[in-house]
C-alpha cells in the first residue's frame, strides 16, 4: 500500500543572486513500514525534498507537484491542517542532536505538550506516556531524568530523545534527516539499530536522508540517488550496490573507504558540486561525468526502466562500469 | 544562587570605593570652584568659604572624611550650591520623581518596543516588519530635546490637553510626555534588539523541531522562542532601566518636573562637589544592582547558567 507518493517535485528559493532551484522534478514513493534512503552529497536536494514533504521550507522558499499521503494531498494545506499532519502522521528527526531540542525547556515540557496538543491527554498520562517512549529508546533511568534539560545529555541522548519525541504520536511516516551525521561511529550504530528496531516495533515507514552509503546499505530496502535536485538512479538497495548502473552512484560508491582494497588515494568525483542557481540543460551532473558524450550538455536524460532500477542517463547501462 | 548574590553584593562595595576615589580625582582635576564667580570673591570670603566647607583640607583627607560620613551616617554632605539643603535632601525630593516617570517610560519602552520587534521578526520581509523597523528608526533618530518641544507644542499649544511642564505631585497629565519623550529612544533600542534576537531565534533548529511537532504559530513564538530571544534584550534592559530611573536633564529642565537628572549637568557645570558625588554613587550603586539583577533573570531563563 502506498503510504506517500510525491510526483513532480519542485522547490526552489528566491535569493538576491536570482531563483535558487534545489529540487527540479522529483518522483518518488514510499509504502507502509518501508525505508527508503535519499542519498547524495551537499546540496543534491535531499533535505529539501524532506522539508517540502513537512511544509517547513525557509520563508523564501515555495514548491511545486503533487505530494499525497495516504490517499490526501497534503501540499499546499492550510497551517492548522498541517499541523495535525505533522508529528501525528509525518515526523521529522534531524541532523544536529546538539540544537535540534529546546535548550531552554525541559525535556519533559517539549514532550508532553505534543500528547497534550494532538491527543488531548492530561498531563500526567501524557507524563507516563513520554516515559514509556524514553524507556522504548533506551534512555536509562527515564522517569528521573525527564526533567532534565537537553544539555545534560550526550549527543546521542539527545537524538534517542528526539526520536522518542518524533513517535508520541505514532505517525506512519519518520523522515529521519541526516539522524547520525553529527555522531562518533558507535554512536551512529546505535541510532541505526534504534531505528530498524521502531520500524519493526511500530511498523513505521522510514525515510533515511543520508550521504553515507555505509548506513544505506544495511538499513534500506530502497535507495534513491539525488543529484541536482533530480533523481539519478533508483531502485533495490541491493541492486544499487551490486551493480551500479549511473556514472554517479558508481562514483559514489568508488568514493567509499574499503578495509579490503588497498588504495594510495582514495577515489573521488572530480569537479564541484552544481550551481544550483546555473544548472546545465541537460543532466547537471554531465559536467563532472567521465561517461559524458555530446547530447548529455543539452539534453536532459528522464528517468527509464531498466530491470529492476530506474536511471536517468543516455549511455546504456552495460557502458557505466 | 544565595552565595552568589552575596559575593556580587560584597564586591560592589570595593567597586563603589573605586568609583568614588576616581570621581573625586576628576573632580579635583577640574578647574575652578563651586564660590568661583565672575566677579571673584575677596581672598578673605573665600578662605572662610573654603574653612566652612573642608574645602582647606588636604584631598585624601577630605575623601576620607566624605566615605566615612557615607559609610557611618548614610550622609552625602552639604549642597555646595543650595546653601541650606544637604545632597541626601536634594536627592531624595528630586529622586521619586525620576523614578516615577522613568519606571512609566520602562514600561512603555518595553511594551511597544518589544511588541514591534516582535511583529516584525514574526512577519520578517513583510510591510508589517518595514512598519515596525521604519518606526524605530525614527524613534531612534529623534532626540528627547527635540522631541520635547514638539510635544509641548501639539499637546499643550496646538490641542490644550496637557500641561507644558510642572509636576504637581506626580498627577498623570504631567507624567505623560516626559513619559513619551524619555521612552521614545529606549524603545527604538528594545524594539531593534528584540527583532535581531527574534530573528535568529525563529530560524534555529530548535525551533524547526517546534514547528515539525505540528506545534501552532503562537506556541511556537510565545513558548518555545520568547524566552531565548529576550537575552539579549535583558542584558541592554538592566543598564537601560538605571538610565530612564535616574531621568534626564532635557526631561526634567524642559518639563520642569524637579527631578535629578538635571543634577548630572547642573551640579557638575557649578562644581557643586557633594552633589556631583552623591548622583554619581547613587547612579553606580544602582547600575551595579540592576547588573545583578539581570544575572540573576539570566540564570533563570538558561538552565545552563548556573552561579
Amino acid at each position: 500500500m502506498t503510504l506517500l507518493d510525491v510526483k513532480n517535485l519542485g522547490v526552489s528559493f528566491r535569493t538576491n543572486d536570482g531563483d535558487v532551484n534545489a529540487v527540479n522534478g522529483v518522483s518518488f514513493s514510499v509504502k507502509a513500514g518501508e525505508t527508503v534512503a535519499l542519498v547524495g552529497e551537499s546540496g543534491s536536494g535531499k533535505s529539501q525534498t524532506a522539508f517540502a514533504i513537512m511544509g517547513l521550507l525557509a520563508r523564501n522558499g515555495t514548491s511545486t507537484g503533487e505530494i499525497t499521503f495516504d490517499g490526501n494531498r497534503i501540499d499546499g494545506l492550510a497551517q492548522s491542517d498541517l499541523n495535525r499532519i505533522r508529528a501525528e502522521e509525518i515526523a521529522m528527526i534531524f541532523q544536529d542532536p546538539m540544537t535540534s531540542l529546546n535548550p531552554y525547556m525541559k525535556i519533559s515540557d517539549q514532550m508532553i505538550e505534543v500528547l497534550t496538543l494532538h491527543k488531548g491527554m492530561s498531563k500526567s498520562e501524557a507524563l507516563n506516556e513520554c516515559v514509556r517512549m524514553l524507556d522504548a529508546v533506551r534512555i536509562p533511568e527515564a522517569r528521573a531524568r525527564i526533567t532534565m534539560y537537553p544539555h545534560e545529555f550526550s549527543g546521542g541522548m539527545r537524538q534517542r530523545i528526539m526520536i522518542a519525541m518524533s513517535l508520541l504520536c505514532g505517525p506512519k511516516l519518520l523522515i529521519a534527516d541526516e539522524p547520525t551525521t553529527a555522531l562518533d561511529v558507535t554512536v551512529q550504530a546505535q541510532i541505526m539499530d534504534l531505528l530498524s528496531d521502531i520500524r519493526r516495533d511500530f511498523g513505521t515507514a522510514i525515510i533515511l536522508i543520508t550521504h553515507d552509503l555505509g548506513i544505506v546499505a544495511g538499513a534500506c530496502e530502497r535507495t534513491i540517488v539525488l543529484y541536482g535536485g533530480q533523481i539519478m538512479e533508483t531502485g533495490p538497495t541491493r541492486d544499487i550496490f551490486a551493480r551500479p548502473s549511473h556514472p554517479y552512484t558508481l562514483g559514489l560508491l568508488k568514493a567509499v573507504p574499503r578495509l579490503d582494497v588497498d588504495h594510495d588515494i582514495l577515489p573521488t568525483i572530480d569537479g564541484e558540486p552544481p550551481n544550483m542557481s546555473a544548472l546545465p540543460q541537460g543532466c547537471p551532473f554531465s559536467p563532472r561525468c567521465t561517461f559524458a558524450v555530446d547530447r548529455c550538455a543539452s539534453d536532459r536524460p528522464v528517468l527509464s526502466q531498466h530491470g529492476i532500477i530506474h536511471r536517468a542517463c543516455h549511455r546504456e547501462a552495460e557502458a557505466v562500469k | 544562587m544565595t552565595p552568589f548574590i552575596i559575593r556580587r553584593l560584597a564586591i560592589a562595595i570595593p567597586t563603589l570605593l573605586i568609583l568614588i576615589i576616581f570621581s573625586f580625582l576628576l573632580m579635583e582635576a577640574a578647574p575652578g570652584s563651586p564660590f568661583s564667580t565672575e566677579r571673584g570673591v575677596p581672598p578673605q570670603v573665600l578662605a572662610n568659604l573654603e574653612a566652612r566647607y573642608g574645602l582647606d583640607q588636604p584631598l585624601w583627607k577630605r575623601m576620607g572624611i566624605y566615605v566615612w560620613n557615607i559609610v557611618t551616617q548614610f550622609d552625602f554632605g552639604p549642597s555646595f550650591v543650595f546653601k541650606d539643603r544637604t545632597v541626601n535632601e536634594v536627592i531624595a525630593q528630586g529622586f521619586p520623581i525620576t523614578v516615577t516617570y522613568g519606571v512609566w517610560s520602562f514600561v512603555v519602552a518595553v511594551a511597544i518596543g518589544g511588541t514591534l520587534g516582535i511583529m516584525a521578526a514574526v512577519y520578517h520581509n513583510t510591510w508589517l516588519d518595514y512598519l515596525a523597523v521604519g518606526i524605530s528608526v525614527g524613534a531612534q533618530v529623534l532626540p528627547n530635546f527635540v522631541m520635547a518641544p514638539i510635544l509641548v507644542i501639539v499637546f499643550t499649544l496646538w490641542l490644550g490637553w496637557l500641561p507644558g511642564g510642572g509636576w504637581q505631585g506626580g498627577q498623570w497629565q504631567y507624567i505623560i510626555m516626559p513619559v513619551i519623550a524619555l521612552s521614545t529612544s529606549f524603545m527604538a533600542s528594545i524594539a531593534r534588539l528584540t527583532r535581531s534576537s527574534m530573528l535568529e531565534v525563529l530560524n534555529s533548529n530548535y525551533i524547526r523541531t517546534a514547528r515539525a511537532k505540528g506545534l501552532p504559530m503562537r506556541r511556537v513564538i510565545f513558548l518555545h522562542a520568547l524566552k531565548p530571544a529576550l537575552l539579549p534584550v535583558i542584558s541592554y534592559l538592566g543598564p537601560a532601566f538605571v538610565g530612564m530611573i535616574t531621568g534626564s536633564v532635557v526631561i526634567d529642565v524642559f518639563f520642569s518636573t524637579g527631578g535629578i537628572g538635571q543634577f548630572f549637568v547642573n551640579s557638575a557645570l557649578s562644581r557643586d562637589y557633594s552633589m556631583i558625588m552623591g548622583i554619581t554613587i547613587l547612579t553606580g550603586a544602582l547600575t551595579i544592582f540592576f547588573n545583578l539583577v539581570v544575572d540573576i533573570l539570566y540564570a533563570w531563563i538558561d538552565p545552563k547558567i548556573r552561579y
